[in-house]
């Protein structure tokens, strides 16, 4: 019973993550369908920022440590909205009409540059992210759950609440969704697509930042190339709840994050050990190819209404 | 004072087709100027030239006074042209009040990081994007539907949400292309004192109809073109008695 707890609160941890990783993608796709495989390299760079930022302010501060993720976060935002707007101006919009294979081969060859950026900015080395934050731990019913776990799944809830918020309720979300819905129709009554999409980049990127402060701070890791399996379970988690729709990201995300904590929990005692937990990679991509035979438009399908 | 659109010469080809030849028309201030003719006529051809859908292939246009040279579609808006569609095209799964508001972003300003600061002029002016949309629904006629989505509407609601629409834009221009086509006698009435109301609170109105009873009723001064050439223009009474246009809705004399 502990085991299953356990390995929920974990999912549910791991889900954040990958619900507002997934959420970049999915507002990419659904305003230009097109799959930003550059995005995990954006939630990279925002752990390597975030990192200097925190180590820097670590050594040379005696500021409480949630100020610091705090400053550290605000630090990584602005900078992967840069990458975002970069991305979007440099390499996608010269393809907008182009035939879709050459923006999906762009994406690719942006997310190669950034990583060999990284490499040379922060070294082909594993960069242990200061342990700042206490490792308070709370236990519940036989079954553990740590600050940072807390603050993951809060955070995010709270990122979600707000993008829905900004997509539902403001002017800028009035217009990503009618941009998403007919680009033309939408230009003609005065909305200037080129910007909105821009806009989408940028508030993706900004997810992405706060992802990778998250997943830096969980795993006390920042590595150059973190960025590509995360980046792929994301999309997975995307395609899983209806790529395009963003209550399908945020579930799908969740949803993955269980399937991989669970099945790594207890793949060693179905299969006599013969498979340990080292196989958890595996339950994103067996999942993907399910949803991909399966249900290929995902769990909350592709209603137009839905996407942003 | 000057016209508020001046078309010169404009010319679009399709392949070997002349979609429109040496179009020129002066639309004056707060009337409303009917574009008649034949089905293929040229008619839609012309809204897509004027709003920029399609690149003229010669010819000019002058809007209140200046050149028009758009580049990307939003600019067309910004200048003060705004249009309906022939087949309609709301933003099928967005409320009617969601509608209208997308038409009100090109004369507001709040950007993505008002959209997330919500700053207090960000949050006034969302405010009065709102209310716009609301007397804007109430303009047409569509008060009490704000919050039915634009696709559940009946039909000649979904025609004067997109009207709604379009005046959300604050236009000087306000382009028709078939608002009737479909609409009953009693929808088609409501229509009419609706563009009259738009002219008389002083927006022009540049109208595509095949409603002739509507258009010879309702227009100021009538153009009318026949494969994409202008063959008659002025005053109702005097396009409905004109030779050339009389050819071609009827055909020519048999020889």
């Amino acid at each position: 019973m502990d085991t299953f707890l356990q390995q929920i609160i974990n999912g549910l941890t791991l889900g954040s993550v990958y619900a507002v990783v997934a959420l970049g993608y999915t507002m990419v796709y659904g305003i230009i369908q097109l799959i930003n495989f550059a995005h995990g390299e954006v939630v990279m760079i925002g752990a390597m920022v975030a990192f200097t930022v925190i180590g820097w302010l670590a050594a040379n501060t005696t500021l409480p440590p949630l100020l610091i993720v705090l400053i550290g976060t605000l630090a990584a935002i602005p900078a992967c909205v840069a990458v975002g707007y970069a991305l979007e101006i440099f390499a996608y919009r010269r393809l907008r009409n182009a035939p879709r294979l050459a923006p999906l081969i762009t994406a690719i060859g942006a997310s190669i540059v950034l990583q060999q950026l990284a490499m040379m900015i922060w070294s082909r080395n594993p960069l242990g992210f200061p342990q700042i934050i206490p490792n308070t731990v709370y236990h519940i019913e036989g079954a553990t759950i740590t600050l940072i776990q807390i603050a993951i799944i809060a955070t995010s809830v709270l990122l979600m609440a707000g993008l829905t918020f900004v997509v539902y309720r403001t002017r800028l979300g009035v217009a990503m969704r009618a941009a998403s819905q007919n680009a033309q129709i939408a230009g003609l009554m005065g909305v200037n697509v080129n910007q909105i999409i821009a806009a989408t980049f940028m508030l993706g990127a900004a997810l992405a930042a706060v992802a990778g402060v998250m997943v830096g701070t969980y795993y006390g890791i920042a590595h150059y190339t973190m960025g590509s399996l995360l980046g792929l379970k994301a999309f997975c988690a995307a395609v899983l709840g209806g790529i395009g729709n963003l209550a399908g990201a945020m579930l799908g995300g969740m949803l993955l994050g269980l399937v991989e904590a669970l099945g790594a929990g207890y793949i060693g005692d179905l299969t006599n050990n013969v498979f340990g937990s080292n196989y958890q990679d595996v339950f994103a991509f067996l999942v993907l190819i399910a949803v991909l035979v399966l249900r290929p438009s995902g769990l909350l399908g592709e209603r137009i209404g839905e996407r942003a | 004072m000057s016209a508020l659109l001046e078309a010169t010469n404009i010319n679009k080809r399709f392949g070997g087709i002349e979609a429109l030849s040496a179009v020129s028309m002066r639309i004056e201030r707060a009337e409303i100027y009917g574009l008649i003719g034949p089905n293929g006529a040229g008619k839609t051809t012309f809204f897509n030239v004027l709003t920029g859908v399609y690149r003229a292939d010669g010819g000019a246009f002058t809007f209140d006074g200046t050149a028009l040279n758009v580049k990307a579609p939003h600019e067309v808006a910004a200048a003060g042209i705004a249009r309906t569609f022939q087949n309609i095209r709301l933003f099928a799964n967005m409320s009617a009040l969601e509608n209208v508001m997308v038409g009100r972003h090109v004369r507001t300003h709040a950007g993505i990081f008002g959209a997330i600061l919500r700053g207090a002029g960000t949050r006034a002016e969302e405010r009065a994007i709102h209310e716009r949309a609301r007397v804007l629904l109430d303009y047409v006629g569509l008060a009490a539907r704000g919050n039915a989505l634009a696709h559940s509407l009946p039909y000649g609601d979904q025609r004067r949400l997109e009207i709604a629409r379009a005046l959300a834009t604050a236009p000087k221009l306000l382009a028709l292309d078939e608002p009737a086509a479909g609409m009953n006698a009693t929808e088609t009435a409501t229509l009419r004192t609706l563009l009259e109301r738009i002219r008389d609170d002083g927006t022009t109105i540049l109208l595509i109809e095949h409603d002739m009873k509507l258009v010879m009723g309702l227009c100021d001064r009538i153009a009318v073109l026949d494969y994409g050439r202008k063959i008659a223009e002025g005053a109702p009474a005097a396009v409905r008695n004109d030779a050339a246009v009389i050819e071609a809705y009827l055909g020519g004399e048999l020889a």
